[in-house]
């Protein structure tokens, strides 16, 4: 994909091969000659977090579909047989459920990342804009999945969720009935979304291949933010990158697998273990943890069909943000304002995502508003002024130098650095 | 750069007020939070009490299987590894006492016969609308993911620190302060007709009459025959019967943890191996794999 492949078939069956089919030499390319730059901090672990979740959960997934029924009067039950009766089918579950939540911990550390080390600028604008769609499908998969234990949760996530389509003028309710294949959820509603919920991780899997390819396209971004200029600059992927990828998903499974052995359940809402139940809703209606901060800013605002529309807007202003950030640097290493206006938009999503969580009354609500302008402000006002008014820190003049410059450790003899600091303003 | 503190402490500050504005106005609690019980299942090397769980068998046998089906649940689990640990014959001997509608025979008939280990424990009532007109309108809830299906909001912090305390236990909790908490309601608390006060119950109110009182279940071994003691029995029998792999999913977990533990530390040794020379050459070049890099 990038860089010469220099893989050399030996044997004759390879030689054979690489005339007919070189992906041996692919995967050389790809995986194993491809250069990253030698600066990456664990922050860029998370990738390859990814990738193994979704192998995780595209596996769990296959058997316990195996095992489960779309049906409404069978699918709780059939989710308690797998818990009660199938082999292991309650580590699959317990695997497969807090998996998403895992799953949407390694994306929201992937997309910060992403937005602290300006990674979504050019070249990179069609990585970024792929990795909001892949993040766009694995919020509708993610929903479906919910929906499919056919609890009280699920049933009413399910309604909640999908009235919201009803706020779109004229066609709204047309559309809603649609979505159902009734005039409310039912069967067909919960047949569609297991279908889908079954189909969408391969389409995951689709893009994730475009994803790592518009990825190997314009190589890796690292912390100084600074395009690697020569050798030194970069490592090997492997064994550089995959050994520091193993490390630290072996740290991220330390944490999911206490999740799934010691408080499975942590996660989810008691409500789900109560059969669905048309005619009863529940006191509180929450999503999943990995929506609230979007669900805050649907109930900040007073207006549904507004609602909807800062909703979808708070996900979709994410493809933007190539171009809505007019600054040249790219690092929040060398942007002091932009670095603490970014971690006040992290802490003002976390807030969100607690106040979603909350019912909506007084203060609360304030506190939603209040937040969500930030939000909206931080993509509509800031990203474009900041470009225009900040000062910046001189960048380095290339990775190996701002590595010296960090931990040159004793004895090793530092080059002058070359030419004056440019970048200063 | 020095002039940013100032700014970030400003938003923080802001945001606290806003966030404290908050808190004192949403927080409106209904029910009292239910007392944490010690559980012999709780912990990382939790395990069920098999005496304990055949102890809220017999409650559950004796008192809520009046009203309260527990359709999940078959006779052999009675039997299961980590459960009450009763023989194959006591379950069977068990399931004999209960009489199960099977059918239809070579005549077309439905008919009644003793239960066996096979089947799964025979609801009380024939339906939800018929258990509903025996009981004043309600239907009671299934007993087979109750334990799993009640909690309670401890809200933040608490929520955090639950996390690493690896607490799971509000649904026991939650019971056996249901069990407990039937008193004479506050002043000015109006009942519904045919409700009871419950301070543990969302609302004040509940359908349920009071189910358990002390010395009503005859106890063989001992066990202080009290209304505590009842709640606590009855609760860990219906968590098992919610969660009936508690023991051997924290078995497995320990072995899990430790292989995880040990695997990432050699992933973390032979990551510094791998590393060692580019971190202790900066400047050098770095070992690649043949390949040209395009800029």
């Amino acid at each position: 994909m990038s860089g010469h492949p220099t893989y050399q078939p030996q044997s004759p069956f390879m030689k054979w091969m690489e005339r007919r089919l070189p992906i041996a030499s692919l995967v050389y390319s790809s995986f194993i000659a491809y250069p990253t730059p030698r600066n990456l901090n664990y922050w860029w672990t998370f990738g390859g977090i990814l990738t193994f979740m979704l192998t995780v959960q595209i596996l769990t997934g296959i058997v316990l579909a195996m095992h489960y029924t779309p049906n409404v009067n069978l699918a709780f039950d059939s989710v308690e047989g797998i818990m009660r009766d199938v082999n292991y089918g309650w580590l699959l579950r317990y695997i497969h459920a807090n998996g998403a939540s895992f799953f949407f911990v390694a994306v929201y550390i992937h997309m910060a990342r992403g937005m602290y080390y300006g990674s979504y600028k050019e070249p990179r604008e069609v990585l970024w804009i792929l990795g909001v769609i892949l993040f766009l499908l694995m919020v509708a998969t993610g929903f479906m999945g919910y929906v499919l234990p056919w609890g009280q949760m699920s049933f009413w996530a399910a309604t909640v969720i999908t009235n919201l389509f009803s706020a779109i003028p004229v066609v709204g309710h047309g559309i809603v009935t649609w979505l159902w294949g009734g005039y409310a959820v039912g069967n067909p509603t919960l047949n569609r979304f297991y279908s889908l919920h079954y189909l969408l991780p391969f389409v995951i899997a689709g893009v994730v291949v475009l994803h790592i390819w518009a990825l190997h396209m314009v190589g890796q971004n690292n912390p100084t933010g600074v395009e690697p200029k020569d050798d030194r600059d970069t490592v090997a992927f492997t064994p550089y990158a995959t050994v520091k990828d193993a490390f630290f998903v072996g740290l991220f499974c330390i944490v999911f697998a206490y999740f799934i052995f010691y408080i499975p359940n942590y996660l989810g809402h008691s409500d789900n273990y109560i059969p669905a139940n048309p005619s009863q809703t529940p006191t509180h209606i929450v999503p999943e943890w990995y929506y609230l901060p979007f669900y805050a800013i649907l109930r900040a605002i007073p207006s549904k069909l507004l609602g909807v529309t800062a909703l979808a807007t708070s996900i979709l202003v994410l493809a933007f943000m190539p171009w809505l950030d007019t600054s040249a640097v790219r690092s929040a290493n060398y942007r002091p304002l932009y670095r603490q206006f970014l971690l006040i938009f992290f802490v003002a999503v976390v807030g969100l995502g607690y106040l979603g969580s909350q019912e909506p009354v007084g203060g609360y609500v304030l506190a939603a508003r209040f937040l969500t302008a930030y939000y909206f402000g931080f993509f509509f006002v800031i990203l474009p002024l900041l470009g225009l008014f900040e000062r910046t820190r001189p960048l380095p003049n290339s990775i190996s130098e701002s590595v010296l410059k960090h931990g040159a450790p004793i004895g090793a003899s530092a080059p002058p650095p070359a030419g004056g600091q440019g970048g200063r303003p | 750069m020095n002039r940013q503190p100032s700014n970030i402490a400003a938003t923080f500050a802001l945001a606290a007020v806003l966030a404290g504005a908050g808190m004192s106005a949403g927080h409106a609690q209904e029910a009292a939070p239910p007392p944490r019980q010690h559980w012999s299942f709780a912990g990382p090397f939790g395990t069920y009490d098999p005496e304990q769980l055949q102890r809220g068998f017999k409650i559950y046998r004796e008192v809520c299987s009046t009203c309260h089906s527990l359709k999940l649940l078959s006779f052999r689990n009675l039997a299961d590894p980590g459960g009450p640990g009763f023989t194959e014959a006591q379950a069977a001997a068990i399931a004999a006492t209960f009489q199960v509608t099977d059918g239809p025979n070579d005549q077309g008939q439905m008919f009644q016969r003793p239960g066996k280990i096979s089947d799964n424990f025979p609801p009380p009532f024939a339906n939800a609308q018929a258990a509903a007109a025996a009981l004043g309108g309600k239907v009671p809830p299934d007993m087979s993911t109750l334990a799993k299906a009640r909690s309670y909001e401890w809200g933040f912090p608490q929520f955090v620190f639950d996390a690493f305390t690896d607490y799971q236990e509000d649904g026991p909790d939650y019971i056996h302060a249901i069990i407990n908490g039937y008193t004479t309601p506050p002043k000015g608390f109006v009942l519904p007709p045919g409700g009871q006060y419950n301070k543990y119950f969302p609302g004040g109110a509940i359908g349920m009459p009071q189910p358990l009182h002390d010395g009503q279940v005859k106890y063989t071994d001992g066990t202080p025959e009290t209304l505590d003691q009842y709640g606590r029995d009855v609760a860990a029998f219906l968590m098992w019967a919610a969660e009936p792999k508690l023991d051997e999913r924290k078995q497995l977990g320990f072995q899990v943890m430790i292989f995880l533990i040990v695997f990432t530390g050699l992933l973390y040794f032979t990551k510094k191996k791998v590393w060692h020379d580019v971190e202790l050459h900066p400047e050098l070049e770095t070992p690649r794999a043949p390949t040209e890099y395009k800029a």
